[in-house]
């Protein structure tokens, strides 16, 4: 179909004037006329520019599209018929009271008054913490009741709540609210002084510190046209493959001990911490915080430093294999992990998800290799879609990319890595610019955009992390499951609380 | 069953000696940081002004390490000159006052609290709290239970119900909307119990601190008996200060 808005690209920054701005009748028809045609959403915020709101959206098919137009303070609801859109207008009533009418299910999201001072969507009074004035989903019955659980958690891990509607064991329905753990992120990035934002950044979610360190840091690059060298770009890919194989084996192991089968919960738990262990090697940092900067990676990838970590790889490598092997060749793994919380392909589309959940249900997008940034470009990203959507699928999925980061870092320590790590310390973005960077964390696509006004400072900073997308997975997921399988599901995926509530 | 123990031989015995032994991290690890005492003035009013958590003055020629998230700006920005960030992951203090050093730092022990000791010492049971935690704090606690590092071995364990608990592990900023259930989960802890916070979030707000969702420490709200720094603190500095605090 034909479509007004623009093509842009992954960590490319376009003058804001370039960007069309359409009718807003245009521009909802347009959005869900890209997205009902199997597109997907990006980014879709609203903004403030020269006293008015501007709503912006950033939408990807096999490119990104964006356009923009004037907020109105109401219209009728995207997320009707066309799904993706369902979460990101909670997001906008919520920070700036654009009220979506019609919306199915109208809730807030992460429990914050809204930016402009307005009247607040959702009626609720934000001097009252936490839980406001808002309903759950509830099933009527005789025999229906409701387990709610959290904010905190039994276990060593974020808070947030879980409402179970079940009948007997079986959940009928399972709803998550989160915004506990909101900390006013996209207000500070909007708001502090520059030197403090890798530093907030690596921040947004401590388990993706270098995928947000890199959508910001590419960002930074593209607002001020500096372009990292090769090596960086080599260590950066190092750093974030190694984030995805330190949380991919931690979370397989946590799989397996919630099955009970105990020997690859314990080495997975060891395993995970020799790979965190060679980031600290790399950067000092177990999580990677402190490795990328704009304009490059701030240590060096030295030849004491490459045979270390290939030394390191080589000991781990057959581990790992041997460990997967083991995990699902074990009957009792299979027949709980088999045909457990299944998504459909359908269902997947619908609800937007992204990274390993969605590669589960068959969806192959993989931003290494559409939208590829860093070294990704020269590397193999194989495709990894699986059929059947269920927790056997999401494990294989991850056990699969483990296997492939493994070899992906093995093949880039093999020559010798030159980058200059003294970067420059200030950084002047260029003035009413915008830019959208997506790089595929191991949860999935991670993106940040970042507009800048008429002095080149940062006017919006808007944050996207997975979860956003893939929480709803796991809700769906839930359906008709037991919910004593709920741990399993729940950690098949295990997304993030704060890289959510922001 | 033969793939099981192929596995378990291959896998070895992997639990750390520590603190019998001890452990030396790598030389990229940014641990205790070491102020050089006649750096040039202006050298350490550079590395203030650079540092992006405030936590350097300049005058006194001090480092808060409840600011501090270790990112080493100021070792890198003086090559050393001004700040040094040493191997040394033995950092947490019992009072806040003294995470503000030139480098030198009480030993913990000797500030733990007695009577904690006779009532913890062979058994404590820990309660963690995340608000609003990025969990990086969350995962390098969690670790702690894996077998390189075997927290149990120790009689130390994490529970799943306060009421189970002698002490609360906090870690994050304290999340205006994570306040209330903090709170409540510390006065479901029965007395006598202990407050840990842990990482530059719970200590100062760490790179949050300014925003109005926050709280800018732990220490506003609850009585802290243990500070741990870092960002986050490595599974050695949390062991450690488990370990001289209560045992």
């Amino acid at each position: 179909m034909r479509t007004d808005f623009l093509e842009i690209g992954n960590g490319k920054a376009v003058d804001r004037d370039r960007i069309p701005h359409l009718a807003f009748d245009d521009f909802r028809s347009q959005a869900m006329g890209i997205v009902d045609g199997g597109g997907k959403v990006v980014q879709y915020f609203a903004y403030e520019d020269s006293g008015g709101i501007k709503l912006l959206a950033v939408l990807r098919t096999d490119r990104l599209l964006a356009a923009g137009c004037d907020a109105p303070e109401a219209y009728p609801a995207m997320s009707l018929t066309s799904e993706p859109f369902h979460l990101f207008e909670r997001e906008l009533a919520e920070q700036f009271a654009i009220r979506p009418e019609g919306h199915p299910w109208l809730k807030m999201v992460r429990y914050h008054p809204n930016y402009r001072g307005r009247e607040d969507v959702f009626g609720n009074n934000y001097t009252e913490d936490i839980p406001g004035n808002y309903d759950y989903y509830a099933v009527d019955g005789e025999e229906v009741h409701e387990v709610a659980v959290g904010p905190v958690h039994a276990g060593v891990i974020e808070p947030g709540h879980f409402r179970f509607n079940c009948i007997g064991e079986r959940v009928l329905h399972l709803e998550i609210q989160l915004g506990y753990q909101h900390r006013g992120v996209e207000q500070l990035l909007m708001n502090v002084d520059a030197r403090r934002l890798p530093i907030i950044a690596e921040g947004i979610a401590g388990d993706t510190a270098v995928g947000h360190g890199l959508c910001y840091a590419q960002a930074i690059e593209a607002l001020t046209d500096t372009t990292p060298d090769a090596g960086a770009r080599i260590i950066r890919t190092i750093g974030l493959e190694l984030e995805r194989l330190q949380n991919h084996v931690g979370d397989l192991g946590a799989l397996s001990g919630d099955v009970a089968f105990l020997p690859p919960a314990n080495y997975c738990g060891r395993m995970r911490g020799d790979f965190l262990n060679m980031s600290l090697w790399l950067c000092g940092n177990r999580f990677g915080k402190g490795l990328v900067r704009p304009g490059g990676v701030r240590f060096p990838m030295t030849d004491v430093d490459r045979e270390t970590l290939a030394g390191r790889l080589e000991e781990l490598k057959p581990q790992v294999r041997h460990t997967m092997e083991l995990l699902f060749a074990t009957p009792s793994v299979r027949a709980r992990f088999e045909e457990c919380g299944a998504v459909s392909t359908d269902d997947a589309h619908k609800l937007g998800l992204v990274g390993p959940a969605g590669r589960a249900c068959g969806i192959a997008y993989d931003a290494r290799r559409d939208f590829p940034t860093e070294h990704y470009a020269q590397l193999i990203i194989p495709e990894n879609a699986k059929s059947t959507g269920d927790v056997y699928a999401r494990a294989r999925t991850r056990a699969d990319e483990v296997l492939q980061s493994m070899d992906m870092i093995e093949s880039l320590l093999k020559d010798p890595v030159q980058t200059q790590c003294d970067l420059p310390s200030e950084f002047k973005p260029m003035s009413s610019a915008m830019v959208v960077t997506l790089n595929e964390a191991w949860r999935g696509e991670v993106s940040h955009c970042v507009l800048t006004g008429a002095d080149g400072e940062i006017v919006r900073y808007k944050v996207k992390d997975p979860s956003f997308h893939n929480w709803n997975g796991l809700a769906m997921s839930l359906r008709d499951t037991g919910i004593s399988d709920f741990p399993l599901n729940n950690k098949s995926y295990n997304l993030s609380y704060c890289g959510f509530d922001l | 069953m033969i793939k099981t123990l192929q596995n378990r031989f291959e896998q070895g015995y992997r639990t750390s000696r520590y603190p019998k032994e001890p452990i030396q991290l790598p030389e990229r690890y940014r641990g205790r940081p070491q102020i050089v005492p006649d750096a040039p003035a202006e050298l350490a009013a550079h590395c203030a002004a650079a540092c992006p958590q405030e936590a350097i003055d300049a005058d006194s020629k001090r480092i808060d390490m409840g600011r501090c998230v270790f990112c080493g700006t100021c070792e890198r920005l003086s090559e050393g000159r001004f700040v040094k960030f040493t191997q040394d992951f033995e950092i947490a203090t019992a009072q806040k006052e003294h995470l503000i050093t030139d480098g030198s730092l009480p030993a913990l022990a000797d500030h733990a609290k007695q009577h904690f000791k006779k009532l913890f010492g062979r058994s404590l049971q820990l309660r963690q709290v995340s608000a609003a935690g990025c969990n990086s704090c969350e995962a390098d606690l969690n670790v702690l239970a894996t077998p390189f590092f075997d927290l149990a071995r120790f009689g130390i364990n994490f529970v799943a119900s306060p009421r189970h608990a002698d002490a609360i592990v906090v870690t994050g900023p304290i999340s205006r909307n994570m306040k209330t259930a903090l709170l409540q989960t510390y006065e479901a802890v029965p007395a006598p119990k202990a407050v840990i916070a842990v990482g530059s979030c719970t200590l100062s707000g760490g790179p949050f601190r300014g925003s109005p969702e926050i709280t800018e420490g732990l220490d506003q709200l609850l009585p802290v008996d243990l500070f741990i720094p870092g960002c986050p603190p490595h599974p050695l500095t949390n062991l450690h200060a488990f370990l001289s605090f209560f045992k």
